[in-house]
C-alpha cells in the first residue's frame, strides 16, 4: 500500500466528511488535496489511519486558509467548522455515512444523467477528470465543465447534503443505484473503441459495495451488488485470446472469478429470504442461474424474466427474456416475442433476431439482419464478433 | 432559509379552458397556496395576464410590445416560497404543478452570500 492506493481508497470518504465540515464541495475538494500535498512531503511510512489523518490535516489546513480569506463565505464555512468541532485538536476520521449523503448528491435527479455520472467518480471515485473522459471518450473539457457546473448547481440551488426522507427515499435511491448500473455498464461493454473497461468495472463495483454496506436494509442495493458481482465474475472469460468476443455459452468456465461467484450467490440467497423482489434482485438472481452449476438453467432464466417484466416492461427486457424463450421453447417462439419491439439504433435488437433466423435456417433474413446489426454496433470486439457471424453464414 | 421561485409554465397557443376548468383549477391551487402558509413556506403568490399584455422597456428608455421572448410558452404565474433546501422546494413544486396541470420551474433567489 502506498500513497496512490491511499488516495484512491480514501479520496472520496474523506471529501465527503469534510463536505459536512465546511458546507461546499469545493473548499472541501481543496482542503483534501492540500492535505495529500502535505503527505506527499512528510509521510515516510504511511499513518497508522491514514483516512483520519488526511481528514484531520484538512481541516486544520481549511480552517488556516478561511482564517486568511475574509469572504462571507469562507466565514459561513469557518463558523461551521469551528460550530461542529469542539475538540478541534482531537483526530477526526472520515464518517462513512457522510459517504452516504454524497452518493445521493452527486445523483440528486436536479442533476443531468451525464453530470450525475461524472460527479459520483470524481468526488466518489476519485477519478481524475482526464481518466472519467477517457472512460467515456469525451474531451477531458467537456467533463470539466460538466462537474464545475453540477458543483456550482449543487451549492446555488440548494441541493441537500443529506440522505433523502423515508417519502423520497425510494425515486431517489433508484436514481443512485441507476448511476451505479450504468457505470458498471459503460465499462463491461464500452459504447465505442475496446470492449472492457476495466476500471469503471471495478469503482461501480467498489461503490455498490460501499453502498450495500450503508444500506443493509434496502434489498435492491443488494440486489445491485449481486448483480455486478456476478457479472464481473464472468469478464476474464468474456474476451478470447485474441480479443474477441465469447458469448455465456461458449466461455470457458474455469476462468469465472469463483470467489465473487460466491459472494454474489450468498447475497442472492439473502433476498429470496427477505423476499421483496426488485428488478435488479431479479437481474441477480438471473445471473445467480447462469453461474449455478456446469450449465444454465433456462426454464428457471425465464421464469425469473417472466417476473421481472412485471417490474419493468421495457422492450430490453423483453428482448433478453426472448433469448430464454428460444432455449426454453425454440426460436421460431422467440422470434415472435420480438417482432414488435422497438429499439431503434439498438445493435443487439437485430443480431438477436438474426441469431433466431439462423436457427431457423431462414439464411437471407438472417444475413440481412447481420447487417442491419454491424451497421449499428458501435464497439469494435462486437462488431467483429457480429462480421464473424454473418461471415460463417454467408460461406456456400 | 432560502427563497425559491416557482415559476408556471403555461403555453398561450393552446386552445381556452371552459369557465369550469379553471375555476376547479383556481380551486387547487388556491388549496396548495393555503398548506404553503400553513407550513410558514409562502412568501408571495401571483397569477399574469398573457403576454399580449406585456411591454418591454430599453435602458435606452425604447419600449417594444410583447415579452422578451415570443415564444409560445410563457410565464403564467408565480409562487416566490422560503424552504430549508432544494428538496423541499421540489416537493412544493410537484404539488403546484399539480394543481394547475402545467409545468413548474424551480430557480433559487440569488441572495448574494457566494459573491
Amino acid at each position: 500500500m502506498d500513497i496512490d492506493d491511499v488516495y484512491r481508497a480514501e479520496y472520496g470518504r474523506c471529501v465527503a466528511t469534510l463536505t459536512r465540515l465546511l458546507g461546499d464541495i469545493g473548499l472541501a475538494e481543496e482542503a483534501v488535496q492540500d492535505a495529500f500535498a502535505v503527505a506527499v512531503q512528510n509521510w515516510d511510512e504511511l499513518p497508522p489511519n491514514p483516512g483520519a489523518w488526511i481528514v484531520t490535516t484538512a481541516r486544520n489546513r481549511a480552517i488556516d486558509r478561511l482564517r486568511r480569506e475574509s469572504t462571507r463565505e469562507a466565514r459561513h464555512a469557518e463558523a461551521l467548522l469551528l460550530h461542529q468541532s469542539d475538540e478541534p485538536e482531537e483526530e477526526v476520521g472520515p464518517v462513512r455515512d457522510d459517504q452516504l449523503r454524497m452518493m445521493f448528491t452527486c445523483c440528486h435527479p436536479a442533476l443531468s444523467p451525464l453530470a450525475q455520472t461524472a460527479l459520483t467518480l470524481r468526488l466518489l471515485g476519485g477519478l481524475e477528470v482526464g481518466e472519467i473522459a477517457r472512460a467515456y471518450l469525451v474531451p477531458e473539457a467537456t467533463i470539466a465543465q460538466r462537474i464545475v457546473r453540477a458543483k456550482k448547481k449543487i451549492r446555488d440551488a440548494g441541493i441537500p447534503y443529506k440522505v433523502p426522507d423515508d417519502a423520497d427515499l425510494p425515486d431517489r435511491l433508484a436514481s443512485v443505484l441507476t448511476v451505479l448500473y450504468l457505470v458498471f455498464n459503460e465499462g463491461y461493454t464500452s459504447t465505442s473503441g475496446e470492449l472492457v473497461r476495466t476500471g469503471l468495472c471495478l469503482e461501480a463495483v467498489r461503490l455498490a459495495r460501499e453502498l450495500a454496506s450503508l444500506m443493509p436494509d434496502e434489498p435492491e442495493a443488494i440486489g445491485l451488488l449481486a448483480l455486478l458481482l456476478l457479472t464481473e465474475a464472468r469478464r476474464p472469460a468474456r474476451v478470447g485470446p485474441s480479443g474477441e468476443l465469447v458469448l455465456l455459452p461458449d466461455q470457458d468456465r474455469s476462468r469465472w472469478n469463483q470467489d465473487l461467484i460466491a459472494e454474489g450467490h450468498e447475497l442472492v440467497r439473502r433476498c429470496l429470504r427477505r423476499n421483496q423482489p426488485g428488478p435488479y434482485q431479479l437481474q441477480a438472481a438471473i445471473n445467480a442461474v447462469h453461474t449455478d452449476g456446469p450449465a444454465t438453467d433456462w426454464s428457471q432464466v425465464l421464469a425469473l424474466y417472466d417476473q421481472l417484466m412485471q417490474f419493468t416492461p421495457t422492450p430490453i427486457v423483453a428482448l433478453n427474456r426472448a433469448v430464454a424463450v428460444a432455449e426454453v421453447h425454440g426460436p421460431l417462439l422467440a422470434l415472435a416475442t420480438i417482432e414488435d419491439l422497438e429499439l431503434p439504433g439498438y445493435h443487439l435488437l437485430p443480431a438477436t433476431r438474426a441469431d433466431l433466423l439462423t436457427r431457423l435456417g431462414r439464411t437471407d433474413e438472417a444475413v440481412a439482419a447481420y447487417d442491419e446489426a454491424i451497421s449499428l454496433a458501435t464497439n469494435d470486439t462486437e462488431r467483429e464478433f457480429l462480421q464473424n457471424r454473418r461471415a460463417r453464414l454467408a460461406a456456400p | 432559509m432560502k427563497q425559491y421561485l416557482l415559476a408556471v409554465q403555461i403555453d398561450e397557443s393552446a386552445p381556452p379552458e371552459s369557465e369550469e376548468d379553471v375555476q376547479a383549477q383556481m380551486a387547487r391551487t388556491g388549496k396548495v397556496t393555503e398548506e404553503m402558509k400553513a407550513a410558514g413556506s409562502w412568501v408571495f403568490v401571483g397569477g399574469l395576464q398573457h403576454s399580449h399584455a406585456s411591454t418591454v422597456v430599453q435602458p435606452s428608455g425604447a419600449m417594444t410590445d410583447g415579452p422578451f421572448a415570443e415564444t409560445k410558452e410563457q410565464l403564467g404565474g408565480f409562487w416566490v416560497i422560503q424552504v430549508e433546501d432544494l428538496d423541499q422546494a421540489l416537493a412544493w413544486a410537484e404539488k403546484c404543478a399539480q394543481a394547475c396541470g402545467q409545468p413548474i420551474e424551480v430557480r433559487p433567489f440569488d441572495d448574494g452570500s457566494r459573491r
